[in-house]
């Protein structure tokens, strides 16, 4: 697949606690959501995290992160993109995912493992990233999501 | 090629699922499985073993097959998860929806001839 993404990596320099940060822009298509996956956790493979949860953790909250932002943040509007930030340091990966969209309120989404809500074929999505990832926040809007992976 | 449907005994089909199930290729998933259904088979096994990960629209993927399988009087069941995989089947309750077997050829073996 022709893809537009193009994956900024920024080294920052000695003496702070991130060692480095990667910036991408994706288009809003749920088409790039595995591509751009690919790319963050290709520079995430020889870092804090070990190579296990970066191929089953990260790639996985960060799936849910993107296609959230994607789909209800920017509505796949093809105008807007998502933007993420990765900062790595030795204790820690944090992924800010970043979309153009009104926000939402994730208090209000129900748990899924309910059993009137087990055989429905959406609302999982803030459940999986909760359960893979060591901490979860949004910014006020809610708009923005930030996970926290620590080493291991 | 993501997906491959393999007739492994008469009535049975093996979907392999290379790489990963997320919400970028799940479509493609749903056709190839609804088309096998549509053409006469309704007992299905997704094997799992070749797969690194899946996200929430993936299981809802599967969620929704089952459901339209068992309409037909057929039944879907999966196989080859790893521990991280089982442990998302684990954590979501879907272990509590679906036969899940350590291997494929234990799901296959589960269908009567």
């Amino acid at each position: 697949m022709t893809t537009p993404l193009s994956l900024h990596v920024r080294r920052c320099g000695p003496g702070g606690e991130v060692e480095f940060e990667l910036l991408l822009d994706v288009p809003s298509d749920l088409k790039y959501v595995g591509p751009a996956v690919e790319l963050i956790a290709e520079r995430c493979r020889h870092g804090a995290l070990s190579p296990r949860r970066v191929e089953f953790n990260l790639r996985t909250a960060l799936a849910e992160a993107l296609a959230n932002a994607i789909a209800y943040g920017n509505r796949q509007d093809p105008s807007r993109v998502v933007h993420v930030r990765v900062e790595a340091s030795r204790a820690w990966l944090r992924i800010h995912v970043t979309d153009d969209g009104a926000g939402f309120d994730p208090a209000v989404v129900p748990d899924p493992t309910l059993p009137g809500h087990l055989e429905r074929e959406d609302g999982r999505g803030l459940f999986v990233l909760r359960s893979l990832v060591d901490h979860v926040t949004f910014n006020e809007k809610g708009n923005s999501v930030c996970l926290t992976l620590r080493a291991g | 090629m993501a997906f491959s449907l393999t007739q492994k005994k008469p009535g049975v089909v093996m979907v392999g699922v290379d790489g990963q199930l997320i919400v970028g290729n799940r479509q493609e998933l749903k056709q190839k499985v609804l088309d096998a259904l549509d053409g006469g088979t309704n007992r299905f096994v997704i094997d799992f073993t070749r797969t690194g990960y899946i996200d929430s629209s993936g299981l809802g993927v599967l969620v929704s097959l089952s459901k339209k399988i068992r309409e037909q009087g057929g039944d879907l069941r999966l196989a080859g998860l790893n521990d991280d995989l089982q442990t998302l089947f684990e954590l979501t309750k879907l272990d509590t929806l679906f036969s899940i077997a350590k291997t494929p050829e234990e799901a296959l073996a589960a269908f009567s001839p």
